[in-house]
């Protein structure tokens, strides 16, 4: 799975209130919930996603709530990756199961700067960031959340179980 | 080498053999739970999937406590949503109404939860069933999903930080202090894909409400799990709540830790978590000249019984500061009548508190007392993110029920022994 795109940044622990406030969770789709993307953050801050766009942050993205509405806003606005320098573990899971990739860099992630522009290469393990040049790996992603990214997500995953029983 | 509570649990609900911490294993469940607003989206997902059935209709429990008393229609329609699925799924335990209490406060108290069980929850303080000794954490509502469908999800075992506990709490200090001191120490991702695992001659001297409270706060730190070992005081709490045959729960002495945090409690005063952030921890004395608009008691953290006791002991023949508004929210009906059995009620109402039905509310900017802009609330919550509680440009301090209450009456935060 190769993913191009263009960097935003956000900082270390991003909650799952600023990604999605909880007055938004009266909504289970993706495309409304979208439009409130990161609203905990910076009211108006969606706005300058492009579909495909790229988000970058700091330690511990995704705590607080595990509202998958969370997951879901940001593949609404049309965030393509997440790549974090750690993320909370139930969004980690929940990004997963909604289909939206994630890699996960430790300290790297202050090396890629915002409006840089990046190929991510998820099964290869591999950045190239085309604007300043620059080409890095990353930790495996595990077999089993690429199992699930492939199969489009954890539905598709339990569909096929259920056919299979 | 020794177990700890992580293996001895799933060791029960796994076919596989538990080798090392970090495997990966499928894992039966004992109980899936989900809410108001997390449940419409597992249902969803349930749909999708082309489930027709859930795996048990007695351990899947759906209980209605986010946005009710229904907040406004969009949770109405929510809620609408819930019910007619429990209906149709035939669900035993569905709790909505009357019989509706706070989720991780219900649960405990009715029973429907206890030691060695493996719950998942659409929810993310699904850890407080820890403090009764059971595996519990919190998944997104897909996740919750899939175990409906089929009674079992997958974990990464994972490895423990131990905490060991001396010496018993003072006055005014509770199992909120001991949480919230914890989480100023290791921060918000200290416990990152870790167990919190509890142990030590302290947890004796913890009530069983207090355990839950410091286990519901283990997500804070990014914990996976906040276990306690389960013993005589446990066993006596399910009784009460209508279980038979619990057995007891201990690591082995030879457990392996990844690393061990000592607390003494003798040493605890009450703590304070300033905004933005549940580790922005400091001493309640050393928090000055904090002015205040409002005070919430309530919550899965802090609704229970003994809470509203502590308060009460605050709050009796004093008065709540003009212009600051104290919301009290016993957590479950059944801890509403015994509040007001025991004259509690009176007292809060004497006080000038507002009461409010069992609901999680405004502690996740739902109802029942939302912030405005510069507005700064004493919570006895979980979470003080920026604008968990309503206005980006509002404030949360979190606390216990005692600090709570004497901050209430003295219009600023204090430490209640001096009031």
């Amino acid at each position: 799975m190769k993913i191009k795109g263009r960097v935003h940044r956000v900082g270390a622990h991003i909650d799952t209130d600023a990604i999605i406030p909880a007055r938004f969770l009266v909504t289970t789709d993706a495309s409304e919930l979208g439009r409130h993307c990161m609203e905990g953050l910076e009211p108006g801050w969606v706005k300058r996603i492009s579909p495909g766009d790229i988000l970058v942050a700091g330690p511990n993205f995704g705590c607080g709530s595990s509202r998958e509405h969370a997951p879901l806003a940001l593949i609404g606005a049309g965030i393509s990756l997440v790549i974090a320098h750690s993320f909370a573990r139930i969004f980690y899971r929940n990004a997963f199961n909604m289909g939206l990739p994630l890699v996960e860099l430790g300290k790297g992630v202050d090396q890629i700067g915002e409006g840089d522009v990046l190929e991510v290469d998820l099964e290869g393990g591999r950045i190239i960031n085309k604007t300043k040049g620059e080409e890095f790996g990353f930790p495996q992603v595990p077999a089993f959340m690429l199992e699930l990214l492939n199969m489009g997500g954890l539905v598709n995953y339990v569909k096929k179980q259920l056919r299979e029983r | 080498m020794g177990k700890g509570l992580v293996e001895k649990i799933l060791q029960r609900y796994t076919q596989e053999e538990i080798k090392e911490r970090g495997q990966i294993i499928r894992c039966k469940v004992s109980k899936v739970l989900a809410n108001d607003i997390t449940a419409p989206l597992a249902i969803k997902s349930f749909r999708e999937m082309g489930a027709e059935r859930v795996f048990d209709r007695e351990r899947v429990i759906l209980v209605c406590d986010h946005f009710t008393p229904n907040k406004d229609i969009d949770s109405a329609q929510q809620v609408k949503f819930v019910r007619e699925f429990a209906r149709e799924m035939e669900i035993i335990h569905y709790f909505e109404g009357g019989n509706c209490g706070v989720e991780h406060a219900l649960l405990p108290e009715t029973g429907l939860v206890g030691p060695w069980e493996v719950v998942v929850g659409a929810d993310s303080h699904t850890c407080t069933y820890g403090g009764i000794g059971a595996f519990a954490t919190g998944l997104g509502s897909t996740d919750i999903a899939a175990a409906m469908v089929l009674g079992e999800t997958w974990f990464k075992v994972p490895s423990s930080i131990g905490v060991y506990l001396e010496g018993s709490c003072g006055e005014f200090v509770q199992g909120k202090d001991v949480i919230l001191f914890l989480i100023g120490k290791i921060g918000v991702d200290g416990a990152l894909y870790r167990a919190l695992e509890f142990f030590g001659p302290g947890v004796e001297t913890l009530g069983v409400e207090s355990r839950m409270t410091v286990a519901n706060m283990a997500i804070e730190a990014g914990g996976k799990v906040g276990l306690f070992p389960v013993d005589k005081r446990t066993l006596e709490y399910c009784k009460g709540a209508g279980r038979e045959g619990d057995e007891m729960l201990f690591p082995d002495e030879d457990a392996e830790y990844e690393k061990v945090i000592s607390i003494n409690l003798d040493e605890l005063s009450p703590q304070v978590a300033l905004p933005h952030l549940p580790e922005n921890v400091r001493d309640v004395d050393e928090v000055k000249d904090i002015k205040i608009d409002q005070v919430v008691i309530g919550s899965c953290t802090n609704g229970r019984i003994s809470d509203l006791r502590e308060a009460a002991r605050v709050l009796k023949g004093r008065k709540v500061k003009k212009g600051v508004r104290l919301i009290v929210l016993p957590a479950t009906p059944g801890i509403w009548r015994q509040a007001l059995k025991e004259g509690l009620l009176e007292i809060f109402l004497d006080a000038g508190a507002v009461i409010g039905p069992p609901t999680c509310g405004p502690c996740l900017g739902g109802h029942m007392g939302i912030l405005a802009e510069g507005e700064r609330c004493v919570a006895t919550t979980n979470r003080n993110f920026k604008g968990r509680m309503g206005h980006l440009e509002s404030e949360v301090y979190l606390a216990n029920p005692s600090v709570a209450a004497a901050s209430a009456v003295a219009g600023e935060i204090i430490h209640p022994a001096r009031l």
